[in-house]
């Protein structure tokens, strides 16, 4: 699935790295617990978070993720928006919940570990 | 064989930038065209390193020693010492604060994903002098 897929699906609004949108991604992971990302997250590359701060970004980043999808509305500062579009991370925002969010990915084949 | 070595900082005052560092050595590694699971490694191991610096001992440093077939991180900081390692070392064991925890980190996954994801962590703590962990990585 694109990442331009999956903002279509969430009716998201896209934020940052506008230019990734074709990226092709095959699984995602939910998490507000940034310490849980790095040790459960195996090869995800769409992170549904409703945490807002850097260390969301740079998490990603460490994780190789293509992707950040912030819950419930909940809009980034610029600088979050910032530090992703300089390291080619897009950034969106759904007003979905993250149940709602994650299932609506899942229903449509995003899978949770590569193992699935 | 002679390391490529890397120093870094790490800032202890703005939680903000804590990440830096490790991003920074991520690049570098990407950079020496290492493979992409040794960098992730890497990365994580040291990332999990810079935030238990920044939450608990008010910054410290890190030193990368890149070898051929490993990579080397020291970090070390002047912070409070770990008075009981083996309990430090339990998934899910945190001494961190609701702030801290707020911010999506202190889970009690730091030192236990630091050895998850290195070949070799050692520990070196002293309490009220600070701690030392060196970490190998093999390539």
């Amino acid at each position: 699935m694109q990442l331009r897929q999956i903002a279509e699906l969430l009716r998201a609004r896209v934020l940052s790295s506008e230019h990734m949108l074709d990226t092709e991604v095959q699984n995602a992971f939910c998490c507000d617990m940034m310490s849980d990302v790095l040790a459960f997250a195996s090869n995800q590359s769409v992170l549904l978070t409703g945490l807002l701060n850097p260390q969301v970004v740079r998490t990603a980043m460490m994780m190789d993720m293509h992707c950040i999808v912030f819950v419930n509305g909940k809009e980034p500062t610029p600088e979050i928006v910032s530090l992703a579009d300089i390291n080619d991370i897009v950034v969106m925002v759904t007003e979905a919940s993250m149940f709602r969010a994650a299932g609506t990915l899942f229903d449509t084949g995003l899978l949770n570990t590569e193992e699935e | 064989m002679a390391a490529l070595n890397f120093h870094f900082d790490i800032d202890g005052e703005d939680f903000s930038s804590a990440g830096e560092a490790s991003v920074e050595m991520k690049k570098k590694l990407r950079q020496l065209g290492f493979p992409s699971d040794v960098i992730r490694r890497c990365s994580i191991a040291m990332y999990e390193g810079e935030i238990n610096m920044v939450i608990h001992a008010n910054g410290g440093s890190a030193d990368v020693a890149v070898y051929p077939d490993k990579i080397v991180i020291v970090l070390e900081d002047h912070g409070p010492g770990i008075p009981d390692v083996e309990l430090a070392m339990q998934e899910g064991y945190s001494t961190s604060t609701e702030q801290i925890r707020n911010m999506g980190f202190g889970a009690g996954m730091g030192l236990p994903n630091m050895k998850r994801y290195t070949e070799s962590l050692e520990i070196e703590t002293q309490v009220g002098v600070g701690t030392k962990l060196t970490m190998v990585v093999a390539v």
